[in-house]
């Protein structure tokens, strides 16, 4: 009987709500409200985006200022500040043409010197930014008019485009004070899509929306970033529904079902890819044989299912899948443990002595793997590489350092037999950087020291034109050598795993993520949670 | 009197140029760099920008240099800004400083109050039932890893019971919320840290409350008192216990300056923003003015704390003194 009450009564409030929802079709007034509530491990440094380095402050960077242009949700390139931009003179110039009635958050209108100073900070010396290297590249800015700047190049740099996606900040607060010491740093204004209401620190930042943004007023009140420092208890948080999104580990997204009751579940492919890289100025690591055996006998596909449970990808390539210039064709990596020995033996490695330990040209071989402390995955990698290269008689040791101790005593200094690491990437597939043989200085990003003649002329040529047709045939041709020339033993791309509440509405996963239309995501009325007086 | 403190103070004057020096050169000598971190390995930041940034820092001067000048600024109370963030340090500690004053302030006087009931209870039951059952919890306590503790008490109470908040100190419409209200809210944020940064310690002093009440109790004047005919209640808490205390006040000093210090992982688990992170992430960021100025802080607490303990004891006892 009782049962039957309840279902009636469900019943009844299903209809209600059903009719409800036709009789009164959400008008776009209705949208507007609540509070999404987001955490983070670690607390913003700077809101100032030419200061701050860290992901913490760039992501509330990023809705509360603007670039001049911005990835879309397909990765190209559009106007942000900027209504439209023009490459002349195969990418020697760059014009952008600002939009106009675009206003700070205090009222004043935001114009081309605002922009001009943003581009001063970045290259003067007493600023404490890490970005200045892409702008010392200018060789002339030129204000045309309030809404029309030129810059112009010494030379042809394709990222250099992507570089006036650095947030502008506005000359009005920062002019005549010390950048690096200003207030506001903490008291941020943008001409973004959200405005700083309170930054307690390490407890929380509240973000409040711009009436006023060019784009129009985003529909979610407020945007709150909690400092919630252990994944565990940001997880328990989830489940006690006082979080709206939570980034998850893969065995966090394998919980059970009845975590995730109000939340949806994201999975998207990052920028970044993990791999084993060798010391290349030490033998036999320098020898490209030595590296392609050790492409064989490492078995990637254990990696990814047993590091990270399935959520990512095996890489053949330091080009992410999602990624216009990863070629798609190149070969496979496959797991033949016979073909590594083959290749072993051609270059002089032997079980001499018949202990199941192969030697190097008569002597023991066992080489070191290092990695840095904190990171699991990383950990989890080795030991599996270990594991499969015990199977072909070769020996290794796993040592773990502390990060900064690892970057500074055994990188710099070229102290390592083999590392595994990860790189971070750009959605500019230029990585010139990492691979190109000029780069091996001591504190340069080629600390593996890879060294190849034609792979130097295109990471060149690929960053000097614009044309994305031409790009990409340089970057494919890069991939297809690295498969014959590997310069280290690309292991896997992660996936980024997100749950989001299911409350929220107007989400269109896209291969930039979920975030790129967040100002259009809104809550049915009725399922609002937080009014604006109750946070 | 007024010769002996003044020595007293003057003897200080080179420790404190030893704990400068200590401090710096630990921080110097330990391998790593303040833009490796934040940075992580970003090709989008050139090496030359991390040499730029480096200089900004001063830390491309000699060693000696660095020293001095660090120095210089310690001794008008200019402990630099955060290379973090770039927010002085002293503002930096001076707000977390009351977090976690008030944490360790909580627990102690929690460890307190519940080691005494413990140590009584066990010492005055002795091989009974309840002896043996609060030992047995208090062992189980000190043996428990706080981090799973506190991670279990969350389950507990802030999921299934839903009785306390998971993490924070305070909830979001705090702001608004009435004075009585913002006490309510507090408490029940504080609740689970206090209890868990309490259980460790709260074994091994309820153990010295136990033993030393059992001593007092074997003692002459304790046998006067029943002889007296006060009941057991009396001679307990009348005479026994304010005696058998003595030597837990003596520790309980002894970790003040402690209470400056903060607990990462109690701090990291409740979201508590406390000294103990602060100096922790620092670490790991080789954020050195917020480092050397917490370590310089505690040091210099802690020798304050000693020279009002000898001062004290010089008033209390004359012949300390003329040593």
């Amino acid at each position: 009987m009782k049962r039957g009450v309840v279902v009636l009564l469900l019943f009844l409030f299903a209809c209600s709500n059903q009719s409800s929802k036709t009789v009164l079709p959400a008008s776009e007034n209705e949208k507007y409200g609540d509070a999404f509530i987001v955490a983070d491990l670690s607390d913003a440094s700077y809101l100032n985006p030419i200061l701050a380095s860290d992901t913490s402050s760039s992501q509330i960077n990023s809705m509360i200022f603007n670039g001049l242009i911005k990835y879309d949700k397909d990765l190209k390139i559009v106007g942000d500040l900027a209504e439209s931009f023009q490459v002349l003179d195969d990418g020697l110039v760059l014009i952008f043409k600002l939009r106009k009635n675009i206003v700070w958050h205090d009222g004043q209108p935001f114009t081309a010197r605002d922009v001009e100073f943003t581009y001063k900070a970045l290259i003067n010396p007493d600023v404490q930014t890490p970005f200045s290297s892409m702008y010392l590249l200018v060789k002339d800015f030129i204000v045309v008019d309030d809404y029309t700047i030129k810059i112009v190049y010494d030379k042809p740099f394709a990222p250099n485009l992507e570089s006036w996606g650095m947030g502008i900040i506005p000359k009005h607060i920062f002019e005549g004070s010390d950048i690096n010491t200003s207030p506001a740093n903490r008291k941020p204004i943008g001409t973004g899509p959200y405005k700083l209401d309170t930054w307690d620190p390490d407890q929380k930042i509240v973000l409040i929306a711009n009436d006023d943004y060019f784009e129009g007023r985003p529909f979610i009140d407020r945007y709150i970033v909690r400092v919630v420092p252990d994944q565990s208890v940001q997880f328990f948080e989830l489940r006690n529904e006082s979080l709206d999104a939570v980034s998850l580990s893969p065995d966090q997204w394998n919980a059970y079902d009845s975590f995730f009751t109000h939340y949806d579940k994201f999975r998207q492919p990052m920028f970044s890819v993990t791999f084993l890289g060798f010391n290349m100025r030490k033998k036999p690591f320098d020898d490209k044989r030595f590296r392609l055996a050790i492409e064989y006998a490492v078995n990637k596909d254990d990696i990814v299912k047993g590091v990270l449970l399935g959520f990512g990808s095996k890489a053949n390539s330091p080009f992410p899948p999602q990624s216009w210039a990863a070629n798609n064709e190149i070969a496979q990596s496959q797991y033949d443990p016979q073909k590594a020995l083959e290749l072993l033996k051609e270059i002089g490695f032997e079980d001499i002595d018949n202990d199941g330990w192969l030697e190097y040209q008569g002597s023991p071989f066992s080489f070191s793997i290092t990695t840095n402390q904190g990171n699991k995955q990383r950990e989890l990698s080795a030991q599996i590489i270990q594991e499969n290269l015990k199977k072909i008689g070769i020996k290794t040791s796993i040592r773990i350092i502390e990060f900064s101790t690892f970057i500074n005593q055994y990188i710099a200094k070229r102290d390592f037999d083999a590392l595994i690491m990860g790189w971070s990437l750009t959605l500019d597939p230029d990585q010139h950087d990492l691979w190109h043989s000029s780069q091996m200085g001591e504190k340069q990003y080629n600390f593996l020291s890879y060294k190849n003649q034609r792979v130097d002329e295109l990471l060149v040529y690929g960053r000097s034109v614009f044309d994305v047709q031409k790009r990409k045939r340089a970057y494919y041709e890069i991939q297809e050598i690295m498969r014959q020339d590997p310069p280290c033993i690309f292991l896997y791309f992660p996936d980024s795993l997100e749950a989001l509440h299911k409350r929220f509405e107007g989400i269109e996963p896209a291969p930039s993520g979920i975030y790129h239309n967040f100002i259009k995501w809104y809550v049915p009325k009725t399922q609002m949670k937080y009014g604006m007086g109750e946070i | 009197m007024l010769s002996y403190v003044s020595r007293r103070l003057l003897y200080s004057i080179p420790i404190i140029i030893g704990i400068t020096l200590i401090t710096f050169f630990i921080m110097y000598w330990t391998p790593g760099k303040p833009t490796d971190v934040s940075m992580e390995l970003n090709p989008k930041i050139s090496a030359e920008a991390k040499e730029r940034l480096l200089k900004l820092y001063g830390l491309d001067k000699p060693v000696y240099e660095q020293y001095w000048n660090w120095l210089r600024r310690i001794a008008v109370l200019d402990f630099g800004n955060s290379f973090k963030d770039g927010i002085p340090v002293i503002s930096k500690i001076a707000q977390r400083l009351p977090a976690t004053l008030l944490l360790n302030f909580l627990s102690l006087g929690f460890i307190f109050i519940g080691a005494t009931l413990i140590g009584v209870v066990c010492a005055v039951k002795k091989g009974g039932f309840w002896d043996r059952f609060l030992t047995f919890l208090v062992f189980l306590g000190f043996s428990t890893p706080s981090f799973w503790a506190a991670l279990i008490l969350m389950i507990v109470f802030g999921l299934w019971l839903g009785w306390l908040p998971i993490s924070g100190i305070v909830s979001f419409r705090f702001y608004e919320l009435s004075t009585l209200g913002k006490v309510l809210d507090l408490t029940k944020h504080l609740i689970l840290p206090v209890f868990v940064s309490s259980i460790a310690s709260l074994a091994a002093l309820s153990r010295y409350v136990r033993s030393s009440l059992m001593d007092t109790l074997k003692q002459d004047y304790i046998k006067t008192a029943y002889a007296k005919g006060l009941s057991q209640k009396d001679v307990v808490f009348g005479h026994a216990l304010k005696n058998a205390l003595l030597p837990l006040i003596t520790i309980l000093c002894l970790s003040i300056p402690g209470l400056i210090g903060g607990s990462f992982i109690i701090e990291t688990i409740f979201s508590y923003p406390g000294m103990g992170r602060l100096g922790y992430e620092a670490i790991i960021a080789r954020d050195y003015p917020v480092i050397m100025g917490i370590g310089i802080i505690s040091a210099f607490l802690t020798l304050a704390g000693n020279i009002a303990a000898d001062i004290l004891y010089a008033v209390a006892d004359p012949r300390i003194r003329y040593k």
